[in-house]
């Protein structure tokens, strides 16, 4: 959209029925006191080339984490009965691609980067933020249609955007106090944050660029505080027209949100890469190791919390297969008969915290399928012998159950499954989110 | 196009522009208002409010606090970056530093969070640290700067090479 460059004049200017004009001319002679007063705003180093950085690391930064965040939910096969955790999806879910198994670390990869980047931003939000916030107290507050309209997409903006990063943030620390489910809140958030933000930079992006070109950034890098005066004043009025001395050079402006980012990074990153650097999280949800040994790495969902009991998972366990035909029961000694696989591969979580290969052994889920009379199934629900847990049953995608590396695993790490990762046997597909790969599998029915 | 100029304030463009972003917004915003469409407003809403009227009104008084037109002692960086960084950490991991979510962190993970409090006390030292650190090394620094007549006087100080 080239709105951008013809907006710019128009902003400021009245425009409207003649009434409508008359009452914003006369309001605008009326300006409360306070931050509605231009020289309310002191910054020396506020206006708009350091606001126009900041946008457009957020413009790179947000859609990488939008379009991950569409791929999040995408490897839930939304398209499937009973699977889109967002609700109401339906004709957009029945369009999406089957999720891949290949390369085994795909959604860990995706998810990893959808929430350290989501955190690293969240400096990057807050200076952008700052670095236009008297724009929120200009005065007249309205002055034409148009700019009305423009600013309640800025609310759906800053809401939306503040809405996203808020939920995000408090779901990875297991807050659950928003209103309602963290995916439906999280995922149509994003459409009205997204929807905003798309015109945001459509409006925006001639300014952004010839802001960008009104000063090099290597000569910023090289200005010390004493040397740094302010921009020239610009018709959004970001710049003060009373500055104070800078006690703070652009520099170092961008040195404070640049080293939030990187705070954020290093304190973070280690829960997504696992291994030694795991212990580097400091902060994060997924810093500390669970335990030693085989079964020592992370748990999503203990055994406790899902009401699983050694009972429920003892010698009476049996396995339903469900298919073409009558109903197959194993017992565990019965999977332990058949064909066992072994494979390497990952724990990954929406969340974004994920381990490394961890290796699997059990049956391939294709040797069940045929078990089951229907060796080349579209789907399979598997079903936990949880109950009621908004993930105690998932369904699976036939590529997935085709992979050879998908398995109905029995050990882990060359040891029995423990309670906590879903013993006496639980999925494991590659590529797939956490919560697909059912844990304590109670019945699989493969689906035709 | 004059008078559609004069009548709303732009062109016909922005326009279309804004109402097929309102349109893709409603459509989401009624999946997400859901069953409860005052509470998810509340929140929406909410968030814009509290960071422009609360949050950022606070950080600027803080940010301001104890000074006069923007005279800041020297060392003044040496004070805000560290606090900056730790007021940011405990923005992001309140709930967890004051263990909001204890119950369901432990169902979910099979630990505790009574680490964090602990830790971020240990960051935010450490990051004090480094820049007391980082601030005697630009007094020694100066030292011989300020012998061969190059010092330019407080707060007109190179700051050091981030």
């Amino acid at each position: 959209m080239n709105a951008g460059g013809t907006s710019t004049e128009d902003d400021d200017r009245i425009a409207g029925p003649e009434p409508f004009r008359r009452a914003v001319a006369l309001l605008g002679e009326r300006v409360p006191p306070g931050p509605f007063r231009p020289p309310f705003w002191r910054s020396p180093v506020r206006g708009p080339w350091l606001t126009a950085v900041f946008g457009s690391v957020l413009l790179v930064g947000v859609t990488v984490v939008f379009l991950t965040g569409l791929l999040s939910w995408a490897a839930y096969n939304p398209g499937l009965p009973g699977n889109d955790p967002t609700g109401g999806t339906g004709w957009l879910a029945a369009h999406v691609f089957g999720w891949p198994t290949r390369p085994v670390w795909l959604f860990r990869l995706n998810e990893g980067v959808h929430v350290t980047l989501g955190l690293v931003l969240i400096p990057v939000l807050l200076g952008k933020l700052w670095s236009v916030l008297p724009k929120l107290f200009t005065w007249p507050p309205v002055s034409s249609p148009a700019q009305a309209l423009e600013r309640l997409s800025l609310l759906l903006l800053v809401g939306g955007a503040l809405f996203e990063f808020v939920t995000g943030v408090l779901n990875v620390q297991y807050w659950y106090v928003f209103p309602g489910s963290f995916y439906v809140l999280h995922f149509w958030g994003a459409w009205v944050f997204m929807s905003a933000f798309v015109l945001h930079v459509g409006t925006k992006f001639g300014r952004m660029r010839s802001s960008l070109r009104s000063r090099r950034l290597r000569d910023e890098l090289r200005t010390p505080t004493a040397a740094t005066v302010p921009e020239p004043r610009d018709p959004d009025g970001l710049v003060s027209p009373e500055p104070d001395r800078a006690s703070l050079s652009r520099r170092g402006v961008l040195g404070l949100v640049g080293g939030g980012a990187l705070v954020m990074l290093v304190s973070t990153v280690g829960q997504s890469i696992g291994g030694p650097l795991r212990a580097t999280a400091l902060l994060a949800p997924r810093g500390q190791e669970p335990g030693s040994g085989p079964n020592g790495f992370q748990i999503n969902r203990t055994a406790a919390s899902a009401g699983i009991d050694e009972q429920a998972t003892g010698a009476g366990w049996r396995l339903e297969l469900r298919g073409d035909g009558a109903p197959v029961l194993l017992s565990r000694a019965d999977l332990l008969g058949l064909p066992q696989h072994t494979a390497g591969l990952p724990i990954a979580c929406v969340e974004g915290w994920s381990t490394g290969n961890q290796t699997w052994t059990g049956v391939r889920l294709r040797d069940l399928a045929a078990l089951a009379g229907l060796p080349d199934p579209s789907s399979v629900l598997v079903e936990s012998l949880e109950q009621g847990g908004a993930f105690a049953a998932a369904r699976l995608r036939g590529n997935q159950v085709a992979d050879g590396d998908s398995l109905l695993a029995l050990q882990v790490n060359g040891a029995e499954l423990s309670l906590d990762h879903g013993w006496p046997a639980r999925v494991i597909v590659p590529a797939n989110p956490g919560v697909h790969n059912t844990k304590w599998v109670a019945r699989m029915t493969f689906e035709a | 196009m004059d008078r559609f100029r004069r009548l709303y304030g732009a062109s016909p463009l922005h326009l279309a522009g804004l109402l097929a972003s309102f349109a893709v917004a409603a459509y989401a915003a009624w999946w997400l208002l859901g069953s409860r469409p005052v509470a998810v407003l509340v929140w929406l809403v909410g968030a814009a409010l509290l960071h422009d009227l609360v949050l950022a009104p606070l950080y600027l008084a803080l940010d301001r606090a104890g000074s006069g037109r923007g005279a800041r002692p020297w060392w003044w960086g040496h004070v805000r970056f560290p606090a900056a960084f730790a007021l940011l950490l405990l923005l992001v991991w309140a709930p967890e530093i004051t263990r909001r979510s204890e119950d369901t962190y432990r169902a979910a993970t099979g630990l505790d969070q009574s680490v964090y409090l602990g830790r971020w006390l240990a960051v935010t030292g450490a990051l004090f640290a480094l820049s007391a650190v980082a601030l005697l090394a630009r007094v020694v620094r100066r030292r011989p700067a300020r012998t061969a007549g190059a010092d330019d006087g407080p707060g007109q100080l190179r700051p050091p090479p981030s």
